[in-house]
């Protein structure tokens, strides 16, 4: 019926229904292509490698223990990442309670312009770079630097690859949320790694800027 | 032509939608008449997105080594 469900990986109904029948192997066939994803989500929430391992395993066996109610009418990926993102969530509340608390708030600022910062051109970051270490940590350090709020919305919707409407069902915030933290979250990442495209991150010299707005 | 101006300000407002084509088609048509004429906003959008593609690329965030034999031991050790 739905349009996403057309998008289930091939043979992933059979692999529920077997799933469901008590093949415990079935299980993990059905989970692995999605193992990425699930940590990414994990990481890119509670931050330490340790810790989204941890996320990961807690999602994957709540996955297996919950699997009877999902539905197929929803994709299993998106199922799997809410899934990974509440377990996420918890634990971050339970490490860290107070640092927590603001979250859901609306964020401070957030209804500022974010200006960003005028370089003279743009020259592309192959992704090809991202095979060197320097670059994927670059990145993931940009990435990790946003606050909650806009680092969610750029996992799910730029690294996950949801939809508007995934990522606002995930979050409970409405679709202007969704496309205002985006928005702030990719030009922030922007002028983070400028100073990184002409190479700067290994010579570490400052990348030129023309001028002020 | 008859397209109105757009001000940098707003080209920047509107960069991640204009991305995600969640643009109607006349500030699309605004916008692409301003990025020719601005070098400015054109490297906010280069750099936009060339973001995009760089953080959905997926070798962002490698998987610890062993993290997939864990989960499958875990799987199989279910109760």
């Amino acid at each position: 019926m739905s349009m996403t469900n057309s998008q289930a990986r091939p043979g992933e109904a059979e692999l529920i229904k077997s799933v469901c029948n008590g093949e415990r192997e079935a299980f993990y066939e059905l989970v692995r292509p999605y193992e990425r994803m699930i940590y990414a989500t994990a990481i890119s929430v509670v931050k330490n490698p340790a810790d989204a391992e941890e996320v990961a395993q807690e999602a994957v066996l709540k996955a297996f223990s919950n699997l009877a109610s999902f539905h197929s009418e929803s994709k299993f990926s998106t199922w799997l990442v809410q899934i990974t993102y509440n377990e996420a969530r918890m634990k971050l509340r339970k490490a860290r309670p107070h640092l927590y608390d603001s979250i859901d708030e609306q964020q401070q600022g957030e209804e500022e312009e974010y200006r960003p910062k005028d370089y003279a051109d743009w020259r592309p970051i192959s992704s090809e770079l991202l095979e060197q270490n320097e670059v994927r940590q670059a990145l993931q350090n940009a990435i990790s630097a946003l606050s909650p709020p806009y680092r969610e919305v750029l996992v799910l919707r730029d690294l996950q690859q949801l939809s508007i409407k995934e990522t606002m069902s995930i979050l409970g915030v409405s679709k202007a949320t969704v496309k205002t933290r985006l928005h702030r979250a990719r030009l922030v990442l922007r002028d983070c790694l400028a100073p990184g495209i002409d190479g700067s991150w290994i010579k570490g010299t400052p990348f030129r800027k023309v001028r002020a707005w | 032509m008859a397209t109105i101006e757009i001000s940098c300000v707003e080209v920047w407002r509107e960069i991640s939608n204009y991305l995600d084509e969640e643009i109607s088609p006349e500030t699309r048509e605004r916008m692409e008449a301003h990025f020719k004429v601005c070098a400015h906003c054109t490297a906010v959008l280069d750099g936009t997105r060339n973001i995009v593609e760089l953080v959905g690329d997926g070798r962002v965030f490698q998987m610890p080594d062993g993290l997939s034999k864990r989960l499958h031991k875990k799987i199989q050790n279910l109760p």
